[in-house]
């Protein structure tokens, strides 16, 4: 299988999500250059965190626009996985991939910390390999991750099991305290109505190592590989 | 700028320092942008038109702002 990482100026999470899809989990991994205009033969797609074009005007306005996210946007419409990480999640939403918008932390400060998520459904392609409930120790590191939506919007994700992490505490409770940024329903990652574009403002690629203090973002990774697996083993038996 | 559903702690917090350097009344402080734009001329109500689509699409986020523009002649 293949991982394609779209880069963007301003791109920094690009090379953690190359050393974590290449080095950790061995896996065929290449950078998709923000000119290109096809993604060639790629069975998931990362959209990295970092400040693509200065975050200027706002996060992810910019890099909404650039020919491979055109690509990306073609890719996920046909049923192709994209995992977009902190900036990358911004860039999901902006591309109207993915409902609502990331705003500014509650409490203005960048935050740059470890926090636990509650993994909400297993019924995704980024979650299988988690266990409901399951909590996960992984970074955050952002300014703008406020998650927010119309009310009609996060009660229609509630209702389609589309909220996949939400903070939480270290036991797993929901509470306001363990919200960093102010984020709406203790949001933290949410897919799209088909289920196969997926936006989270933490790092898993950050945490897949114990070495780096934490291996649990690998769960999310590993999930992607299941799912690519399980549809190759599909595909040669129909064929 | 922000939607008045949306919650704005810049704004907020532009207010308590101006509450701090004594400015009373103030019921709601909220931050924005202001983009100036130069044009080339041409059709007003096609500018207009073209203006409103770029606030739409790249200049604003409707999921969490308002737009209002304005297009005078120099």
């Amino acid at each position: 299988m293949t991982f394609g990482i779209i880069q963007f100026p301003g791109s920094n999470c690009d090379q953690d999500a190359y050393h974590a899809l290449a080095d950790v989990l061995g896996q065929p991994t290449r950078y998709i250059w923000r000119k290109e205009t096809t993604l060639g033969d790629t069975d998931c797609v990362v959209v990295p965190g970092g400040f693509s074009y200065g975050d200027y005007l706002r996060t992810g306005a910019i890099a909404r626009f650039a020919p491979a996210m055109k690509a990306v946007i073609e890719y996920a419409k046909s049923g192709g996985l994209v995992i977009g990480i902190c900036n990358g999640f911004q860039i999901l939403c902006e591309a109207h991939l993915l409902p609502g918008a990331l705003i500014r932390n509650r409490g203005l400060k960048f935050i740059c910390d470890h926090v636990h998520l509650r993994v909400e459904t297993t019924n995704s392609p980024f979650t299988n390999a988690g266990k409901k409930g399951q909590v996960l120790r992984i970074p955050i590191a952002h300014g703008e991750g406020s998650y927010f939506a119309e009310p009609q919007v996060i009660e229609q994700l509630r209702r389609d099991d589309r909220v996949l992490l939400r903070y939480c505490t270290k036991d797993g409770d929901i509470t306001d305290a363990a919200n960093p940024n102010g984020s709406l329903d203790n949001i933290a990652g949410i897919c799209n109505e088909a289920r196969n574009v997926f936006g989270l403002m933490p790092h898993p690629e950050r945490a897949c190592e114990k070495l780096l203090g934490s291996d649990d973002g690998q769960v999310i990774l590993e999930s992607i590989l299941h799912r690519i697996n399980r549809r190759r083993r599909e595909a040669v038996r129909v064929s | 700028m922000p939607k008045r559903n949306v919650l704005d702690p810049q704004g907020k917090t532009v207010k308590h320092a101006l509450e701090s350097m004594d400015f009373t009344g103030i019921k709601d402080v909220r931050v924005g942008k202001f983009l100036e734009i130069e044009l080339e001329g041409g059709d007003k109500a096609e500018l207009q038109k073209k203006i409103d689509e770029a606030c739409h699409r790249l200049l604003s986020n409707p999921v969490i702002e308002e737009y209002t523009f304005e297009i005078d002649r120099e």
